[in-house]
């Protein structure tokens, strides 16, 4: 094994550059590396400019999601070891997201588009506390904890073609997690969501490329999710047309 | 939304932002994409497969000669070329349609969701017993 590996890691400076660019290191090739702790040696011990956002190092913070030779990853858990045969790794920001700087992009809007679909539990009366919890059963939890897994790193979004060609595409990780409040025993606020969700730039944006189900590194699925939200408005809408009389 | 979506004027504390442009060949870098692609162009053929139908449901219904001038045209190297060609696209938009399935329907059994098979399963099943009895109704003479 060779003792160190070029990283070409995208340099951008908004006061400087027009455009980003390419800029080579040659870092350590350590079996126990990943893309991460390679970044931060380049930060300490070569170049303190480089800029990226990074917290947990163990895949639960969701900052440190980039392209690593074109896959959106976690870069905590992507291992140098894994391109030794390929003799580089290109380390780039998330696509289809603007780039601030580096490694840094901006997530203003995906932060609107999750609001926008109230991921939080709606309730048509709050009970008074005094009544104690909302209770629910292992069966209840179970139908939506995998959806409750995401952890907002947005590597769906940067592995989604549609995300990349329409703007207003709320995306998948918004979509499942408005389902994990939506198959939540203890929520009443599916009916709010689905005004967002059951429109062209909710789920029928989606085309079912499926490549962000792949990317996830949470195993939320949220092209499934999708999918099964397609099925639930769709015989939402049918029963509204054949019972329009039902309350909404 | 859109407010975010503007490209904001360089400020001290709000650089300019840059931002890729999507390259129109975007679906040919990767193979799921570019099956994607190649699903969507399939709505052609299913399109064209129709049409053919119509076509052939007019030609009979106007009488045997131009039943048979319909069959001449089917018989043209290029319209059969078409028809493989159109076959292999419907089989295909088929079969990601079959394997969709699963995907939309969590159907839970004893609180647990049951395996893809059980569902793509009689999806494919259903296909071939049809497929059978519309070969066996055309090819029994």
């Amino acid at each position: 094994m060779a003792e160190t590996i070029t990283l070409e890691v995208t340099r951008y400076s908004p006061e400087e550059d027009t455009e980003p660019r390419l800029q080579e290191y040659e870092v350590p090739l350590r079996k126990d590396w990943v893309v991460l702790d390679a970044l931060n040696h380049i930060k300490d011990k070569v170049d303190g400019t480089l800029t990226f956002r990074w917290s947990c190092r163990m895949g639960i913070c969701g900052s440190c999601g980039m392209m690593v030779n074109g896959e959106p990853k976690l870069t905590c858990a992507t291992f140098l070891s894994s391109y030794a045969s390929e003799g580089r790794i290109r380390v780039q920001p998330l696509r289809y997201f603007p780039v601030i700087r580096d490694l840094v992009v901006a997530v203003e809007d995906f932060m609107t588009k999750l609001g926008s679909v109230k991921p939080w539990l709606i309730r048509r009366e709050e009970k008074p506390i005094a009544e104690g919890e909302y209770l629910q059963t292992p069966e209840q939890l179970d139908l939506f904890k995998q959806f409750s897994m995401c952890i907002n790193c947005m590597l769906c979004y940067a592995a989604c073609p549609v995300v990349g060609l329409d703007p207003t595409f709320i995306g998948p990780a918004a979509i499942a997690l408005a389902q994990r409040y939506n198959l939540d025993s203890r929520d009443e606020g599916a009916q709010d969501r689905m005004d967002v969700l059951a429109q062209h730039e909710g789920i029928w944006g989606c085309t079912f490329v499926g490549d962000c189900t792949k990317a996830c590194p949470k195993k939320v699925d949220p092209a499934g999710a999708i999918q099964q939200y397609k099925l639930t408005a769709t015989l939402d809408r049918l029963k509204s047309l054949l019972m329009p009389w039902g309350a909404r | 939304m859109n407010e975010v979506r503007q490209n904001p004027a360089y400020t001290e504390f709000r650089p300019r932002w840059y931002r890729a442009q999507v390259s129109t060949w975007w679906w040919l870098g990767r193979w799921s994409y570019l099956k994607f692609i190649l699903r969507e162009i399939s709505s052609v053929f299913v399109a064209w497969f129709v049409a053919e139908l119509l076509l052939a449901l007019s030609a009979l219904s106007s009488g045997p000669g131009d039943y048979g001038e319909f069959q001449d045209f089917l018989r043209n190297p290029f319209v059969v070329a078409t028809n493989v060609v159109s076959l292999f696209f419907v089989i295909f938009h088929a079969v990601t349609w079959f394997n969709l399935a699963p995907k939309a329907m969590a159907v839970r059994v004893g609180g647990k969701r049951i395996p893809d098979l059980w569902i793509e399963g009689p999806n494919y099943l259903a296909w071939a017993v049809v497929s059978a009895i519309v070969a066996w109704f055309l090819l029994r003479a």
